[in-house]
């Protein structure tokens, strides 16, 4: 039975051809998806990025550059759309242009949280946005765990970027690890909260995210090597510019410690951040710098 | 008989004479007093009649009639009453009339006879002054306020029968109060910046705001000395010339905060009204309107601590006031307009708990955050032109009990910077930087040529949006100033978009 809620909401039954390979080898899947666009290709490897949703800056890049970089290599990426870690995964992904899915927790028709009402019409536009729940099903929390388990099963490969130790994401490790799929953990600094989920999923023999090429040996793909050799390029700037530079990292900082590490003047260091962030080399948040580049 | 004497209302920041009649006639004993009068000053019959019984005058027993004119204008305060008995001394014979010409008088009497002081004095003469009359007579307590005002006679009295006997010539008026009352300027009324230790970025963008009169956000964790830096913020300005000293005294007056001892006011004001302040604490309430605080901040700072715990309506009233630097408002009695040209301060923590973005630390959901941000109005950040980030301090700087720059020093490189903009802009309605509309900016601002395309570049890179991009001119022009340079050089761009306030959606 096919239930046509709007025009543009299908509903794929189980015994539907449509409906996911993945999703039929394992037990307690949903018996009918509510789709907005399309769903995932059975036929093209996927990765799920799952991860913080109060992620740090560090947690943010990274998940935007995996995901791009996964996409551009023809990898379907698969998220939750929510803050945070999910929401950069969707973006970074959609730059790499490969579709991406996003699982909700929600209706299909419903944008949660709101402030990603841009991301999901992209989403939408570019692969599809997945439900079990039914359109105009409320985003209530106790729907979130069980989606996870579609997040994972859907995914070839589960890639956790950034998890406190007690972080949603670690729900879908667990539905990842009994669907018996490879997981992979980027590690983080030590001292950060935002890091412990992630390294104790290491210690318990995680694949180590170190690269993106480490993550498409999975499937037997290179990536191309140009962004890593542009990356390491050589910033050439003027003495000053620099030591300023070298005082940042990716945790935010505000002028006044960067003029207690250099010994600059207020205006100095006001002055060579801004110059900086004009060239790109820094961003900000508030009135806190980062590196960027 | 008919009598009449000269006293004056006030409404808002204007005063209106008001003529005082009296009138003594044949007939059933009665007292009367019409013209639109509120009960504070239909009491005064009763404090007059004992007043007068207990000073010995004995009022004939007859038809005694009051009116208050012009009788459209609502009179409130119990300043009517040394009028009123004036009025009704002179009616009944006891005082010549033409004693009373060309006198204004307010004052409030108490059972005994004797003054008391009322509020809003200076104004008051001025207005005598410019009315052409001759003298004013005030309760003693307000005499030192009213000889602040040139060129006419105030005289003090301490009862009805002081009133009645200087009225006669029977007696000289006490001339035992000393003529300059204003009290010298000395540095330690404010407190001094050299206790801040630290916070160089956040000193510099304080300076930078007095230089040019912007309005100045700090942003920071709590503890880290936000209050302390806008506390010393008046410091650091520019003293107030006489023009403004009167304007800020007479704003004070009328408000009846003037301290009695020295009546004149020299110095910047700091108000600094509690988070939970009422619209109308700020704007300025009741029916006939009392001076708020963004009036009673004028040509001084308002420091907003903890602006996002304010609510949402008292912060929206101050749109209009930052833009237009007056603030009008309507009642049913007609339009009040305040001047409120004040440097807006405001504190806030990034987030609730104040570590944001420190992942690490802060324990605010992103939900929170948001809902703290929406407090404060893009509009209104639209209006703040600089924003500087204060720091927890280091034990280093706690400890090592060096003294930093002292206010003093600071004021004096700003003084350079305000002489400048009051050279630039002797011939307009500007004075400062701060205070440049959109359209003189392409007149004021001139830009290098390496300027304008540092400006070009972080308007295509940065996002800024026109609003920002005015304000960073504005800063710049200040940034210039305090360097003497009459171009606007590519670092005084770079300082002041290092300080500029962005949009909300890059804070988080």
């Amino acid at each position: 039975m096919e239930e046509i809620y709007h025009t543009d909401i299908e509903c794929i039954d189980k015994s539907s051809s449509r409906y996911p390979k993945r999703l039929r080898n394992y037990k307690g899947m949903p018996k009918r998806l509510y789709v907005r666009g399309n769903l995932p290709r059975d036929d093209c490897p996927t990765v799920a990025v799952v991860g913080a949703r109060r992620c740090s800056t560090y947690g943010s890049r990274q998940a935007y550059y995996y995901a791009k970089e996964l996409s551009r290599a023809g990898i379907q990426v698969i998220s939750g759309l929510a803050l945070g870690v999910d929401g950069r995964a969707h973006s970074g992904a959609l730059e790499g242009g490969t579709a991406t899915y996003a699982v909700l927790g929600c209706g299909v028709d419903i944008c949660y949280p709101r402030q990603h009402y841009d991301l999901y019409r992209q989403v939408w536009q570019s692969g599809g946005l997945i439900s079990e729940q039914p359109p105009g099903t409320r985003p209530l929390g106790c729907y979130f765990p069980a989606r996870n388990r579609i997040i994972s099963a859907l995914a070839d490969v589960i890639l956790v970027v950034e998890a406190r130790e007690k972080s949603g994401a670690l729900i879908t490790v667990d539905f990842a690890l009994e669907q018996g799929k490879t997981v992979y953990a980027l590690p983080g600094p030590v001292d950060s909260s935002l890091s412990v989920g992630c390294h104790r999923l290491l210690e318990q023999g995680a694949g180590v995210a170190w690269s993106v090429q480490t993550l498409l040996g999975e499937w037997g793909l290179e990536g191309s090597t140009e962004e890593t050799s542009a990356k390491k390029r050589h910033l050439r700037l003027a003495s000053d510019l620099n030591l300023v530079y070298s005082c940042l990292d990716l945790q935010p900082k505000s002028p006044h410690e960067i003029i207690e590490m250099t010994h600059f003047s207020a205006k100095k260091v006001i002055n060579s951040l801004t110059e900086l962030e004009l060239e790109g080399f820094v961003g900000r948040i508030g009135q806190k710098f980062y590196q960027k580049k | 008989m008919f009598s009449s004497v000269l006293s004056a209302s006030i409404q808002g920041m204007n005063i209106c004479p008001i003529q005082v009649e009296a009138d003594v006639s044949d007939g059933l004993p009665s007292f009367a007093m019409v013209g639109y009068v509120t009960s504070q000053v239909k009491e005064a019959q009763e404090r007059v009649r004992t007043a007068l019984k207990n000073t010995g005058i004995a009022i004939p027993p007859k038809r005694i009639t009051v009116n208050l004119a012009p009788a459209d204008i609502r009179k409130e305060g119990a300043g009517y009453d040394l009028p009123i008995t004036a009025a009704i001394l002179s009616a009944a014979g006891k005082i010549p009339r033409n004693l009373l010409r060309g006198v204004l008088m307010i004052g409030e009497v108490s059972l005994s006879g004797k003054c008391s002081p009322v509020s809003g004095i200076l104004p008051i003469v001025m207005k005598a002054r410019e009315l052409g009359c001759h003298t004013c007579i005030l309760p003693v307590q307000n005499a030192l306020e009213g000889m602040l005002v040139p060129d006419i006679q105030v005289i003090g009295v301490e009862s009805v029968r002081d009133m009645c006997e200087i009225l006669q010539g029977k007696r000289k008026p006490v001339d035992g109060i000393q003529k300059n009352p204003a009290q010298p300027y000395s540095e330690e009324k404010y407190e001094d910046f050299q206790d801040v230790q630290g916070q160089e970025g956040a000193r510099r963008a304080a300076e930078i705001a007095a230089s040019g009169f912007h309005n100045l956000l700090l942003i920071g964790a709590p503890g880290t000395g936000k209050s302390m830096i806008a506390k010393r913020m008046p410091g650091i300005l520019p003293e107030l010339d006489k023009h403004e000293s009167l304007e800020v005294s007479k704003i004070y007056s009328i408000a009846g905060l003037l301290p009695a001892e020295h009546p004149f006011i020299t110095t910047r004001p700091f108000r600094s009204p509690h988070h939970t302040a009422s619209a109308q604490a700020l704007a300025g309430g009741g029916k006939n309107p009392k001076p708020g605080e963004v009036t009673l901040a004028h040509r001084g700072v308002l420091f907003l601590d903890e602006m996002p715990e304010f609510s949402k309506k008292s912060l929206e009233i101050l749109r209009q006031p930052m833009e237009d630097r007056y603030i009008r408002l309507s009642r049913v009695q007609g339009n009040y307009c305040f001047p409120a040209d004040f440097l807006l301060l405001a504190a806030m923590n990034p987030c609730p708990c104040g570590y944001y973005p420190d992942m690490n630390r802060c324990t605010c959901s992103q939900g929170e955050i948001t809902g703290y941000l929406r407090k404060i109005s893009q509009p209104l950040l639209d209006r703040i032109d600089l924003c500087a980030e204060a720091d927890p301090m280091s034990y280093e700087e706690l400890s090592a009990n060096r003294k930093a720059e002292s206010s003093s020093e600071i004021r004096r490189r700003v003084e350079k910077a305000v002489q400048i903009q009051k050279e630039r802009y002797k011939n307009t309605d500007f004075r400062f930087n701060g205070d440049l509309p959109a359209k003189a900016l392409e007149q004021y601002c001139i830009l290098s040529s390496q300027g304008r395309e540092l400006l070009r570049k972080a308007y295509d890179q940065l996002g800024i949006s026109a609003r920002a991009y005015h304000r960073i001119l504005k800063v710049a022009r200040t940034i210039a100033d305090m360097e003497n340079s009459e171009i606007i050089q590519k670092e005084h761009l770079q300082e002041a978009i290092g300080y500029r306030v962005l949009d909300k959606k890059y804070w988080r």
